[in-house]
């Protein structure tokens, strides 16, 4: 137990978190972003093999005519996509977010951890034993993988001497994701579905329709209003779990939700776009420098930028070398790894 | 010497025995798995030269060369690997898990990429290709794991590791992805650690570098030892660190390099081979490096049989079976080990 002089303190740093949170930023950040993330939406659904023109786009969206090849384009393709490029966006960093306020570790990320390797590892079985599994499904299983991959990870970290620190949980989500690697690629190797797996592995979101938007939506939007409802303890909870307690906090039933929230968002964006790291890793990150560590501004820009990041990532995969499409998930890890190696620099000590 | 040291010598060199017993029987297992197979007496007969010519040409050009580069391999990794373990003081380290077997197998694959063809590459070049790639990795690991003031921290250098093999891989399916059809299945096989260079050609590109690295190594182990015991004691003891540490990096980087070349990603041999030896014979160099060369060649020819034996007549790649014994070993390990 915590002496009242702790108590205090802990309640100070609590009030030093509120001084040090920038509501404003944040809201000018909501909004620049809502702003940006728009218009990148619409330059990504203008931007193709057929150039289309911005006007046509919006009365492709307002005032549709079935007759018109443009707008037919516009809405059975390329809405869709970005679409789902930004759902994806916003599914990745939020379970970032919420990993790491959670667990206190600035390096969670589901990619880091095993969970985009447990979802891509059950696809593979699904694509191998259930040729033809309806969408429906493959989401289920998604998050089931997903479910597996943390599991392994959580379960061998907590094992442990010494409990779970970052580097155990880096390197435990190292081996589990190659152990599920592995396994993936025996299975694709077996079955002869290698060529279908690699493109999926690669990340994109070019095979997105509007009937896969329709299942994930409900998923996606009640798991978001979930970790907006969490914010608050999530934010008391990444000060330690003490203080969480302290403060009249339930963390188990916290954590426990939390983790039904990252697992839904990871498996959901996994079962889209593949094994895409790094987005749950930077986004939240480059949010909390920004306005602080007030969770309830954190989740809801991550949201936002975790978006126009993927939006953005995915516009530049057709730019670069057309007609084929660069892997987004690989150039993800382009601003990623160099990002992932600062924080290693930096967090030297406190890690 | 005194009598429980001559004790040990006689246990470790008694293990040692063993592997190799062991690594004879599994070749002949090996011998006898596949298409069409060989017993035990049919290949003792044709190496003795009074077989078949049938069972000469699967004896000598199908199937010794490729059991050979797979001990070759699984010996070059396991003793990278314990050098690694042994310099970083990190009881977690490997080339595979450094990042060094990806820098390696990008500048192969980059090589293949830009000159399409994978019969026309010359052979010999690629255990240079590969320790080059595997060499510039390593430099880039190294610096940028290093601070001024603090030098080297093992948790940084694995971190920093992680993180460039995460990325090279990112940048290796770039390039599988524009690939051919047919240069495709051959660098899928490859990365997934395939022991594709089945010929005398490959075994004779490999062997110098195992063959000169690994005495050199051995005739390292006290050095090795004494590093063992962290850095302040061995400075006390006169070994000059830095300069010992990068000679030894750069004979690991070789090995792991050459052996990458062949074999693509077979990971997790480096961690556990070491890993093992020392169990079997405890913690000196100078029966750790044998025993650990010895399991690891073990390892990755185990590893090839059963891939072979599973799916006859394709097969499963040395790598993922590797791996699916590796992993969890790792992760065993980690739930053991302190920080």
């Amino acid at each position: 137990m915590s002496t009242p002089a702790e108590e205090s303190a802990k309640i100070e740093t609590l009030e030093e978190i509120k001084k040090h949170s920038h509501p404003l930023i944040a809201i000018v950040i909501l909004f620049g972003g809502m702003t940006a993330l728009l218009f990148a939406i619409g330059l990504s659904i203008s931007f193709g093999a057929a150039d289309i023109k911005l006007a046509t786009v919006w009365t492709a969206v307002f005032n549709f005519n079935p007759e018109s090849t443009s707008h037919q384009i516009i809405r059975d393709i390329r809405m869709p996509r970005v679409l789902g490029a930004a759902m994806v966006g916003s599914c990745f960093a939020v379970a970032g977010a919420l990993m790491q306020g959670m667990t206190r570790n600035p390096l969670a990320d589901s990619g880091l951890l095993g969970l985009n390797a447990g979802a891509s590892f059950m696809l593979a079985l699904c694509f191998a034993f259930f040729p033809g599994l309806p969408y429906m499904y493959l989401i289920m299983f998604s998050f089931l993988g997903a479910g597996l991959g943390v599991f392994i990870v959580y379960g061998v970290g907590s094992l442990s001497r010494g409990g779970l620190t970052p580097i155990r949980l880096v390197l435990a989500g190292a081996a589990v994701s190659a152990l599920l690697g592995a396994l993936s690629e025996g299975i694709a190797l077996y079955f002869q579905i290698g060529q279908d797996l690699a493109f999926w592995y690669a990340g994109g979101v070019s095979g997105t329709k509007w009937i896969n938007l329709q299942i994930m939506a409900p998923w996606i939007i009640v798991a978001m209003i979930g970790a907006v409802i969490l914010s608050r303890s999530i934010t008391l909870l990444s000060l330690g779990e003490e203080v969480a307690i302290g403060l009249g906090q339930k963390t188990k039933t916290i954590k426990l939700f939390g983790m039904i929230i990252v697992l839904v968002l990871a498996g959901t964006a996994v079962s889209v776009v593949g094994a895409v790291g790094f987005v749950g890793l930077i986004v939240p990150h480059f949010t909390r420098l920004l306005i602080g560590h007030d969770y309830r501004w954190i989740i809801p820009c991550s949201i936002v930028l975790g978006g126009l990041l993927v939006v953005l990532a995915d516009l530049a995969a057709r730019m670069i070398n057309p007609p084929y499409e660069t892997p987004i998930g690989a150039l993800i890890a382009l601003i990623g790894v160099p990002f992932f190696l600062y924080l290693a620099r930096k967090g030297g000590k406190e890690l | 010497m005194t009598n429980s040291q001559r004790k040990a010598m006689k246990k470790n060199l008694f293990i040692i025995g063993i592997l190799c017993l062991l690594i004879v029987i599994v070749f002949m297992i090996s011998m006898n798995t596949g298409f069409i197979r060989l017993s035990p007496l049919e290949v003792i007969q044709t190496l003795f030269g009074s077989g078949t010519e049938k069972q000469h040409l699967i004896l000598f050009e199908f199937r010794l060369p490729r059991i050979i580069i797979a001990v070759l391999v699984g010996m070059g990794l396991a003793v990278s690997g314990c050098v690694l373990q042994g310099i970083s003081q990190n009881a977690l380290a490997d080339p595979g898990i450094l990042g060094i077997n990806a820098g390696a197998g990008l500048a192969v694959m980059l090589f293949i990429s830009f000159f399409s063809s994978t019969t026309a590459v010359p052979v010999f070049l690629l255990p240079i290709l590969a320790f080059s790639g595997a060499g510039i990795t390593a430099i880039i690991i190294y610096a940028l794991s290093y601070k001024r003031n603090e030098g080297i921290s093992p948790m940084r250098l694995i971190l920093t590791g992680v993180a460039i093999a995460a990325g090279i891989s990112s940048a290796m399916i770039v390039l599988t992805l524009r690939l051919s059809p047919d240069n495709y299945q051959f660098v899928a096989n490859w990365l997934a650690g395939s022991i594709w260079g089945s010929n005398w050609k490959f075994v004779f590109s490999l062997l110098p570098w195992i063959v000169v690295l690994i005495p050199f190594i051995f005739s390292k182990a006290r050095v090795l030892n004494v590093l063992n015991l962290g850095d302040l004691t061995a400075t006390g003891l006169g070994a000059s660190i830095e300069k010992e540490r990068r000679v030894l990096l750069a004979a690991a980087v070789g090995l792991a390099g050459a052996s990458v070349s062949i074999s693509g990603g077979i990971g997790f041999v480096g961690l556990i081979g070491p890993h093992l030896a020392r169990q079997l014979v405890g913690s000196r160099h100078q029966y750790v490096i044998p025993t650990a060369a010895l399991t690891g060649g073990l390892l990755v020819l185990i590893a090839d049989t059963i891939g072979r034996w599973i799916l006859q007549p394709s097969e499963i790649p040395a790598g993922i079976v590797v791996a699916v014994i590796g992993a969890p070993y790792f992760l065993y390990l980690l739930s053991r080990i302190k920080d």
